[in-house]
């Protein structure tokens, strides 16, 4: 794994030294009860990918630099991959780090796709950092993210 | 409730092999439950968690979606062209809500 700048390379530094778990009983120390308190991203990357490491690069997430309403966000999410039964892409994963919820989307698919190159709409509740993780089939992640800046959030408050 | 509008689209023919885009919008509000009312009430969460498509019955595509996607989810994605048939789109959501919808491919 090559050195990379920006927050996928924190990520993947967190997760070759500190346990999953470690961050696992963190969240429940801080929520005893039955529901968990907010994941942070990290967290919830954390979570997902268990304690492989991220590699950088063979990800591209297109999602606007500004965004004027974040209630509907174009988001696109391309791998490099050949796409065979032997080596493809199994799931992307879109992680948000200022929506109320780290969670945006799970896209699972396989070789019968042809091409990993999926696109939804999302809300985005601020300016902040995108994540999209790609699980491939012989169990690596690889990872890309963009920052955005969103001028009026998706609506959190009251109607 | 099954009341939702979808929207598909898939290309009515193709040839065996071609890699063919697939576009799926579902009409439906997808309430974050984060909001609240004017009283200061919580709006219940209801949102579609789940999408799954199928071309003859095998799985090809599935999206697990949180509140952070947009209201009227919209999807787009690709499958390789294998067979003529049937490919069928599931949405299912909080409340019970599920939606099908389905479309027919020739495959020459």
């Amino acid at each position: 794994m090559r050195a990379a700048g920006g927050i996928v390379a924190g990520i993947a530094l967190d997760s070759a030294t500190q346990p999953v778990a470690a961050a696992e009983a963190a969240i429940t120390r801080a929520a005893p009860g039955a529901r968990p308190a907010v994941l942070s991203m990290l967290e919830a990357i954390q979570r997902t990918v268990g304690g492989t490491s991220i590699n950088k690069g063979r990800v591209k997430l297109e999602l606007p630099p500004l965004v004027e309403n974040g209630n509907t966000v174009g988001l696109a999410v391309r791998v490099d991959s050949p796409m065979t039964p032997a080596d493809h892409v199994k799931a992307i994963h879109v992680f948000s780090e200022k929506n109320p919820q780290p969670y945006v989307v799970t896209f699972r698919l396989g070789p019968r796709a042809g091409r990993a190159s999926v696109a939804t709409r999302v809300r985005l509740a601020d300016t902040q950092t995108v994540v999209a993780i790609c699980e491939m089939s012989d169990g690596s992640f690889w990872s890309d993210s963009v920052n955005v800046v969103v001028t009026l959030a998706a609506c959190t408050e009251e109607l | 409730m099954s009341t939702a509008r979808a929207l598909i689209n898939v290309p009515a023919t193709a040839r065996r092999g071609d890699i063919i885009d697939i576009k799926a919008l579902i009409s439906h509000e997808m309430e974050t439950g984060f909001r609240r009312t004017q009283l200061g009430v919580p709006i219940p969460r209801d949102i579609i968690t789940q999408f799954v498509c199928t071309y003859n019955g095998a799985e090809i595509f599935r999206a697990e979606f949180h509140p952070a996607i947009a209201a009227n989810p919209f999807l787009a994605f690709s499958t390789i062209a294998t067979e003529s048939g049937t490919i069928a789109f599931h949405w299912t959501g909080d409340n019970g809500f599920s939606a099908t919808e389905s479309a027919a491919i020739s495959v020459a």
